[in-house]
Order: C-alpha cells, then sequence, then structure tokens
C-alpha cells in the first residue's frame, strides 16, 4: 500500500459512516451468539421461563451493544488522552468501595450507584490497561531494558491490586496483576525480568505466609480453599460437578438438566451457569460454546495484531488477556479446577454492571480496530 | 524511526503468540477435563446424580473441656441422638414437620422455634428438630424415614458439668449462638454448637470451639443413607486446664456452708487459683437447652443474685483486713515503725466528731503488732491519718487491690480505694475524718474476694503475685515487691498473733495440726452507718435484717513461717468476720495441709466426685458431687 492510499484511508475514517464500515462485524456477530447462549441458560435456570433472567439478559445486551458501538467510534487516541485520568478515578472508586462499599460474599467489594450495584475492580482492569498502554507506547526495546522506566507502571499496577486485596478479593487481585503483567510482557519486558519475578514470587510467597498471623492465615486458607468452609462453597462445588459429569456426551435435553437439585446452588444463575449448559447440551455443548470463547479471546489478539501502533496493541493485549481471565477463571472453578469464586462468564452469567463493564471493554477493543492505523505521536523513542 | 518501530512491532508479535499459546493451552486443559468429566466418568457422575444423591452433612466439633488441675473434668461432653432437618432435602418442609408432629411430637413453641432457624439458616444447614432423642423416638423416625424426607438422625454432643452449680461461676455456662455469633463465625450455625457465655468457658471460647468437619452420603431416593463417601472429621476443640484443685474445691464450699458470700484459696507461691468459690449457685446446664422465663425470673429477683460470681464480681468494704495494708504504707511511709505505740481509750474525737474502737472500753497502749492482733481500730485511726489517703491508696494497689489483675474470668472487677484526687474531681470535701475511717477498711473502699487473697498472697510472699486460672501458661516468678523485709515481718507478726495468741480476735480459728500455725486478719465491714445512739445503747447486728448485717471478712495464708497457701473470706452479711469467715478459712487450711505433703503436686486419689458419678445425668451428678462435699468436710467445720 503505497503512502498515498494510506492517506486516503485514514481520511475516509474520520466519518461515521466509514468508522461503522471499519468495525469487526465478525466480532460482534461472535459477541451476540455468545449473549445468546447466555439467553438459553437463563432460560433453563428460570425452570423454563424469560422471567427472571432470560428476558433482562436480552434487554441488558442490547442496550450494552448499543454502548459498545458508540464506545467503538470514539478516537483511540482520545481514549489514549483520558488512560491516566481513567486511572485515577479507578483508584479513588477502589478506595470508596473500602470505605463505603457494601459487603457482598463476605468481601467490601460492591458500590451502590442509586439501585445498580457494580464492582469498581471490573472497571479498575479495563483503566489499567489502558494508563499501562499509555505508559508504554513510546518505549522502545532498547528504553524497555532500562528498569528505572519500569517502576512507575509496575506502582500503577500494585496500587490497585493492594486495594483489591484489600476488600477482600485475592481472585481477582491475582487477574488484575496477570492482565498488567501480560502488557508488560507486550511492550517488551525482557524474558530473564519475567523469570526473575516468577522466581522471587515462588520464594517469597512461602515467607511472606509464614510471617502472617493465625487468623490471617487462615483467611488465606479459606481464599485458597473455600471447600474448607464446609457451609459454603464446597458443597456447591460438588454439585456442580455432578450436574457437570452426568451430562455425558450428548446432554440431558433442553430444560431435562437436574435444576431442583440445584436449586440449592445460590448462585446457579450466576457463577455456575455453564454448569447448566454443560448438563443439559453434553460435552457437545459445552465444547461449542468453550469453541465460542476461544474464538471471541483470539479474535482480540489478533485485533492487536493488525495494530498499526503500539497503545492500540497493548490495549487489544491487555483486554483481550481481561476477557481470558473471566472465562478460564470462571470455567476452571465449576469444573472445580481451582477454587477463587465471584467471577461471573461474560455475557452469559445474569448481572448487568459486568456485562456493561465487558461490554465497554469490547467496544474500546473495536476502537482499536476502528482506528488501527490511525496516526499517532506514539513512534517509538530513542532509549 | 521506522527500525525500532520494525523491532517493536515484531517484538509484539512475538510475545502475543506466546501469550495466545498460553491461553490455547488454558483452553486446552479446560477441554481435557471437559472430556474427563463428561466422557471417561460420566457413568459415574450420572450414578450420583441420578439414582442417588449426595448429601454433605456437617459434623459439628466436639468442643474442648475444661479441666482441674490434675485432669478431672469440670466441663465435659455426653453423646446425645439428635433429629435435625435439612430443608433442601425435605420436599416440602411443612409436610415434614407435619409429619414429625405426628409420629415423634412437638410442641407449638419448638415448632415456632424451627421455623425460625429455618428461615434464619441457609437450605443445606441442618436444624434441630429435637435434641435427646430416647431409643424410642429414635425407633420411630427410622421406621417412618420415608414419611421424613429431609429428616435425618445424628450423634451430637451435649455439654455437661460434672460438678453442677459447685463451680458454676468459674467455669461458666454454653448457650445457643445468637445470630451475631453466627455472622462471626457461620459453623456456629450447626446443630448443636454451643458458644461459652460466662467464665472459662467465655474465656477459652477460641481454643475450646474447634472446627467443623463434613461427611459426605450417599443417599437413596427415600433419604436412606446407602454410604458414606467422605468424611473429614474436623478439628476438635483443644482442652482447657485449670490451675483449680476441684476436690479442694468441694471442700471449700462444704465449709462455706448455707452461708452467702465468697471464698478464695491461692497457691501462695505462684499466684495459681487453687478454690473460687461463690454462693449461691446455680445449675450451668439450664443454660445449654435455653433457660426459662421463669427460672430467670427467680435468678434475677433473687436478693442473694445466684448468677452473680461473688468472688470476683463482688465488691465488698474490707473492714478490718485492710489494716495490714494500711500498716504497710505507714511504715514504707515512716509515719511509724514498729515500735511506735499509740494509746486507745475507746474513741478518737477528730474534729467535733467522735470515732469509737470496736471495743468500746479501749485498748489501752498498742504497738503494731498488738493493734493488728486486737483489731485496734482508734490505732489505725490515728495512723491512716499520718499516713494520708493517697500513700495508702498506693500500697493497696502495689498489694494488688483495686489494681488491674489480668485475671481471666471475665467480667472481673477492679475494685475501688479514693484518692485526693478522686475527691477533687467530684468537688467532694476530703476531710480528716474520712481517711480515719479509710484507716479501718469503712468509706468507698470496695473489694472483690479475689483482690483480697492476692493480697495475702503478696504479703506472705513478698512478691507481685497475680492470681491465674489457666494452668499451662509459662510461670515466671513475680518480681518482688518494693518492701524492706523488716515491715513485711511486722505485719505478718501481727496476724500470727491475731489467730495464735490467745487474745488475738482470731484465736478461735488456731489450726489443729501441730507445729503449723496460720496466720490471718478479721474483718467486720458495716454496710450502714451505726448511729450514736444506736452505739450508745449498745446493739447486736445478729438481730438486724439480713440485708442490713455487716459483712464478716477473714484474711489469712499458712504455713507462717513458710507460706504455700493463701486465702481470702468473706461471708456477705455474717455479722463477726472472726465468727462467720474464719471458720471457713481454718476448714480449707486444714484440709489442705494435712494432705501428704507428697501428694500435694498429684491427684489426691479417686474422689466420689472424680470419673465415677459421670454416666448419670447432670442434675444426678451434681447431687453427687455436693453430698460428696458435705461428707468431706472436715469435722472442726461442725463442730464450730
Amino acid at each position: 500500500m503505497s503512502l498515498f492510499e494510506k492517506r486516503l484511508l485514514r481520511a475516509e475514517a474520520r466519518g461515521l459512516g466509514s468508522k461503522l464500515w471499519r468495525v469487526s462485524w465478525i466480532y460482534v456477530l461472535l459477541l451476540c451468539l455468545l449473549s445468546a447462549v447466555g439467553y438459553v441458560a437463563l432460560y433453563s435456570a428460570a425452570g423454563g421461563s424469560i422471567r427472571p433472567y432470560a428476558g433482562g439478559h436480552v434487554l441488558r445486551f442490547g442496550f450494552a451493544l448499543l454502548l459498545m458501538l458508540g464506545v467503538a467510534m470514539v478516537d483511540i487516541r482520545f481514549i489514549a488522552r483520558l488512560a491516566w485520568l481513567g486511572y485515577a478515578a479507578g483508584v479513588v472508586l477502589l478506595a470508596a468501595v473500602l470505605r463505603f462499599g457494601h459487603v457482598g460474599n463476605g468481601a467490601r467489594r460492591w458500590l451502590a450507584i442509586g439501585s445498580f450495584q457494580w464492582q469498581p475492580s471490573e472497571m479498575m482492569k479495563i483503566v489499567l490497561v489502558l494508563a499501562l498502554a499509555a505508559w508504554f507506547r513510546r518505549a522502545s526495546w532498547e528504553r524497555m531494558g532500562n528498569p528505572l522506566f519500569l517502576i512507575p507502571p509496575a506502582l500503577a499496577v500494585l496500587l490497585p491490586v493492594a486495594l483489591i486485596l484489600k476488600e477482600p478479593n485475592l481472585g481477582t487481585a491475582v487477574i488484575t496483576a496477570t492482565i498488567g503483567g501480560t502488557v508488560f510482557l507486550g511492550a517488551g519486558l525482557r524474558w530473564w525480568k519475567v523469570a526473575l519475578l516468577a522466581g522471587l514470587l515462588a520464594i517469597a510467597a512461602p515467607i511472606v505466609y509464614h510471617h502472617l498471623h493465625a487468623y490471617q492465615k487462615s483467611r488465606i486458607e479459606i481464599f485458597l480453599h473455600p471447600e474448607r468452609d464446609p457451609l459454603g462453597a464446597g458443597y456447591n462445588i460438588i454439585q456442580s460437578k455432578i450436574a457437570l459429569g452426568s451430562g455425558g456426551v450428548w446432554g440431558k435435553g433442553y430444560l431435562h438438566g437436574t435444576q431442583g437439585r440445584l436449586d440449592f446452588l445460590p448462585e446457579k444463575q450466576t457463577d455456575f451457569i455453564f454448569t447448566l449448559l454443560a448438563e443439559q447440551f453434553g460435552l457437545v455443548g459445552s465444547y461449542a460454546v468453550l469453541g465460542l470463547l476461544m474464538l471471541i479471546t483470539f479474535w482480540g489478539l489478533y485485533i492487536g495484531l493488525r495494530c498499526q501502533h503500539q497503545f492500540g496493541r497493548l490495549v487489544a493485549l491487555g483486554l483481550s488477556t481481561n476477557f481470558f481471565c473471566y472465562v478460564f477463571v470462571n470455567l476452571a472453578m465449576v469444573m472445580g479446577l481451582i477454587p477463587v469464586g465471584g467471577v461471573p462468564l461474560p455475557l452469559v452469567s445474569h448481572g448487568g454492571s459486568a456485562m456493561l463493564m465487558v461490554m465497554i471493554g469490547c467496544g474500546i477493543l473495536m476502537s482499536v480496530h476502528v482506528h488501527r492505523d490511525a496516526e499517532f505521536d506514539d513512534a517509538a523513542e530513542t532509549g | 524511526m521506522p527500525r525500532r518501530e520494525q523491532r517493536r512491532s515484531s517484538v509484539f508479535a512475538r510475545r502475543a503468540l506466546v501469550v495466545g499459546g498460553v491461553q490455547l493451552a488454558a483452553f486446552g486443559l479446560l477441554a481435557e477435563r471437559l472430556w474427563q468429566m463428561q466422557v471417561v466418568d460420566a457413568g459415574r457422575y450420572r450414578t450420583m446424580a441420578n439414582k442417588n444423591r449426595i448429601s454433605a452433612r456437617l459434623l459439628a466439633p466436639e468442643r474442648g473441656r475444661i479441666l482441674d488441675r490434675f485432669g478431672l473434668p469440670l466441663a465435659d461432653n455426653r453423646q446425645v441422638w439428635r433429629a435435625s432437618l435439612i430443608a433442601g432435602e425435605a420436599r416440602d418442609v411443612h409436610a415434614t414437620l407435619d409429619a414429625f408432629e405426628r409420629i415423634v411430637g412437638l410442641t407449638p413453641a419448638e415448632r415456632r422455634r424451627i421455623m425460625r432457624d429455618l428461615f434464619q439458616h441457609r437450605r443445606f444447614v441442618p436444624v434441630t428438630l429435637r435434641s435427646f432423642l430416647t431409643w424410642e423416638e429414635m425407633a420411630r423416625i427410622e421406621v417412618h424415614a420415608p414419611e421424613l424426607p429431609g429428616v435425618a438422625v445424628d450423634i451430637g454432643h451435649s455439654r455437661v458439668y460434672p460438678y453442677g452449680r459447685l463451680l458454676a461461676h468459674t467455669v461458666g455456662y454454653v448457650a445457643r449462638p445468637n445470630q451475631k455469633d453466627v455472622r462471626r463465625d457461620p459453623q456456629l450455625a450447626l446443630p448443636g454448637m454451643r458458644i461459652g457465655r460466662t467464665g472459662m468457658e467465655a474465656y477459652g471460647e477460641a481454643r475450646l470451639r474447634g472446627t467443623a468437619g463434613v461427611e459426605q452420603l450417599e443417599v437413596d431416593a427415600l433419604g436412606r443413607v446407602v454410604r458414606r463417601l467422605d468424611r473429614q472429621a474436623g478439628v476438635a476443640g483443644k482442652d482447657l486446664q485449670l490451675t483449680l484443685d476441684a476436690a479442694l474445691h468441694a471442700d471449700l464450699r462444704a465449709a462455706m456452708g448455707e452461708q452467702t458470700g465468697a471464698a478464695v484459696v491461692l497457691d501462695a507461691t505462684n499466684g495459681e487459683v487453687l478454690a473460687m468459690v461463690s454462693t449461691p449457685s446455680f445449675d450451668p446446664s439450664l443454660f445449654n437447652q435455653g433457660v426459662s422465663q421463669a427460672q430467670w425470673n427467680d435468678w434475677v429477683t433473687n436478693e442473694r443474685a445466684p448468677l452473680q460470681d461473688r468472688s470476683t464480681e463482688g465488691l465488698y468494704p474490707p473492714g478490718s483486713t485492710f489494716k495490714p495494708t494500711v500498716a504497710l504504707a505507714a511504715l514504707k511511709a515512716g509515719t511509724i515503725t514498729d515500735k511506735t505505740t499509740v494509746f486507745c481509750p475507746g474513741y478518737i474525737d477528730i474534729g467535733n466528731k467522735r470515732f469509737h474502737c470496736w471495743l468500746s472500753g479501749g485498748h489501752g497502749k498498742q504497738d503494731l503488732h498488738q493493734a493488728i492482733q486486737n483489731s485496734c481500730d482508734v490505732f489505725f485511726y490515728t495512723v491512716a491519718m499520718r499516713t494520708g489517703i493517697d500513700r495508702i491508696a498506693t500500697m493497696a494497689h502495689a498489694l494488688g487491690l483495686a489494681a488491674p489483675l489480668g485475671f481471666e474470668v471475665p467480667g472481673t472487677q477492679t475494685g475501688f480505694i479514693p484518692t485526693l484526687e478522686w475527691a477533687r474531681a467530684r468537688h467532694r470535701l476530703w476531710t480528716i475524718g474520712d481517711t480515719a475511717v479509710h484507716g479501718i477498711g469503712q468509706g468507698f473502699t470496695l473489694l472483690t474476694p479475689l483482690a483480697l487473697a492476692t493480697m495475702v498472697a503478696r504479703i506472705a510472699s513478698g512478691r507481685a503475685l497475680l492470681p491465674r486460672l489457666v494452668r499451662d501458661e509459662v510461670v515466671r516468678d513475680a518480681p518482688m515487691l518494693d518492701l524492706d523485709p523488716k515491715w513485711l515481718q511486722a505485719v505478718r507478726g501481727g496476724m500470727w498473733a491475731v489467730v495464735n495468741d490467745p487474745h488475738g480476735t482470731g484465736a478461735a480459728v488456731k489450726l489443729d495440726i501441730p507445729g503449723v500455725a496460720m496466720a490471718g486478719k478479721t474483718g467486720t465491714a458495716q454496710v450502714v452507718d451505726v448511729s450514736q445512739a444506736q452505739y450508745r445503747a449498745g446493739y447486736d447486728t445478729a438481730k438486724w435484717p439480713w440485708k442490713l448485717r455487716p459483712h464478716g471478712l477473714f484474711i489469712a495464708y499458712a504455713p507462717y513461717d513458710a507460706p504455700r497457701y493463701a486465702t481470702a473470706v468473706v461471708i456477705e452479711h455474717g455479722n463477726e468476720g472472726a465468727a462467720s469467715a474464719a471458720p471457713v478459712a481454718k476448714a480449707v487450711m486444714e484440709r489442705v495441709l494435712r494432705r501428704d505433703p507428697a501428694q500435694r503436686g498429684t491427684p489426691p486419689g479417686p474422689t466420689a466426685m472424680g470419673t465415677t458419678a459421670m454416666g448419670t445425668t447432670g442434675a444426678g451428678k451434681m447431687g453427687t458431687a455436693e453430698a460428696a462435699a458435705g461428707e468431706a468436710a472436715p469435722a472442726g467445720v461442725a463442730a464450730r
């Protein structure tokens, strides 16, 4: 493509129509499909009824989809300028949640605005990605070798992670740190530093653990092993595994699951929604959903690879990792692989705030795609 | 700089592929797991899901026991059979309860309680329908199991107190946890879980409670257990060993007889509490199942307040038992020496008011030794005025009076001794007469029997001992008191004479053990002012209404030359301490001193209240223990 043609494309991208044209509609279609899976699951969770979950799910998705497309139209350079502002707002909200938040499931992580409740940590993950991408967007490979340059963004990761840990919400804190670390990696963090960090963590964890008070240790034990809380999570996981496994290859058939028996799962419409699908549609159904989730995850990475500017690449990497973390943690949890709870399956689980945040993330991802060859003042600096 | 740009984008591409590869591997792991569960193990899961159900049953941990210093259980657990209901496993809770009512019987009050519990707990938490099932009831439930979906019979533990009301105050009692407790520790919602409310049951709650276990059962469609899949036993609570000697405690209780009051026996070498009695008492096992309103009203309206632990919460004017403290304060201040004498004509005029000595004819010339022996009030009015209330208070604190002792029993009172600063803060005019009155332990001073016992132990040992009830804590040697041994010896000599001089106020309680002497101090603390008119007319407090009679007190330690035990006895409204409290001290001292010295550190052999009586019900056991205590009381008490 000649320079002239590129100019022409950029000029075109300024109009709303041309921007819409550049939206990756396949990606939008995948999201719609996933939301439809959610509708099907929630319809069965209510025992074959649109109320109370499935109907609201569709309405919320429609609204969130419009919001996503709206965000996709916003110029990525404008988003980059707002990144640190958003980060500051996220930290303030996290601090607010510690002070004023509602306690749900034993942790203080919900913030209410009117009747609308949400977790600022969901938003934090997105603004953290934006802030890190903004910091690294002009960093050359040589610059990335300078440890001093890496300290401020490392602190920017640790601050929200510490606040989330304090809620306490170990699971989300680990996810947030993972997402931050992935952006570092994409920006060109040296592999030996990654190895060093992993080694330090492996050494430090038992030492820190050893020096905790007994009650703190037991709290971490419950974090890591909720099945030791015999009143709650353990029972859910066992029942989830039975329902999932008993689905077999072909499943028990739609609306023929053992919902009655899942009545004791207090969160079957949120955290354990995948269990319902797997029970009713068997291995075939669960593989289909898994495949859909994989496609959406990798499409995000693909958007990053196609992007012409570093900011967009890093944002796409971080946001698709965010989506991946939701998916992996939720699925591994319902299969009894990891014990962390409280992470919904995006666009499938019941609940408006998580869906809204996921779709805003997808909107930013789409803005990266729409503005993939925007003229950015982010050429790599000299180290 | 396109080269830099190119390098950066190729680095990103490689990194993104690595991240994608990791994510792909993670998805592969999930897919493998799904394959394992839905294809390989599907049959097993289907069996569990379709033919059978998994029923997770929670196992309440066994509460730790409370033991005496020789390992005798003071609070123990007994196995009981219990019916509980898991709402999540009942098709219709009301139908199940109706059936249960028909088959076993339920009172409307029980049913209300059950409905409340069901409402408060999550659907898979078992709720107790009935504890203490009989064999017949159990058989009926088993036979009718198909009609009772969700109902299960299991073994639980019920708290029993082998010593019953004998140790109710110190050991304390447990009760059903309330909603606030459950919010703090959800496992308290388990049926049968109890929480310590008073005494050492409350103090030791954290270690006594334990951690719940879980049992996974395979249950058929009728709710019958097919087999047990898994059982995590939970962690039983740890035992709590006390310094109490249950046998000695029973002796002390027997010596108190029908009198209302409290008595404490300390090991004068290290502060360990060997016995601690408060009378009257109550049956602690009543709290386990919930106390009836009538019973509760009876307790709280009883003028002798059986629920109060007088040994740690009861506040009494110390009366003349305070005089050794005043003497030490004066010796330390240098306002007297052990040679100083005061002439007692039977009264002293301070300002325009006349203060009487208890002996209306007067004691004549008294030195410190005689003044303690005879409990001369005029001597101590005089000495107190010379020394001043603040120095007396400071000495009292140093001896453990009205000072924080860090004692384990919750609710332990510190007591109170006034100071000039306190009076100033209250805009109360403090006269020299007030100081004089406090010199004989009257006035505002209020102390617990525990504090008095601590004071005696400190005077006897010369060390700043702290009373302790928990056995296994590290014993550190208490620091020496900042007192000249000469002063202590002067006061100890006076206390020796109280009991061993034929003219001492406590001569009647001289020990009947050859070669072993007890040192002590009597006290009689007025609770109402005696008017001048009454005083002149001569009065007999024994004829007064109970509530107005003075308290009788006695403090003592023995043996005199090598102090081993210290005691304080307070008999509420017992008139003269020499007659009411002192015999109790004598009885318990003789009992503890007559034991074979070689056995002092080991259990005193099987007694009636030991392990033998434990199979019967709480009430029966209590009777046994009290009767045994009665038998064990030394003959000396009865004779007096």
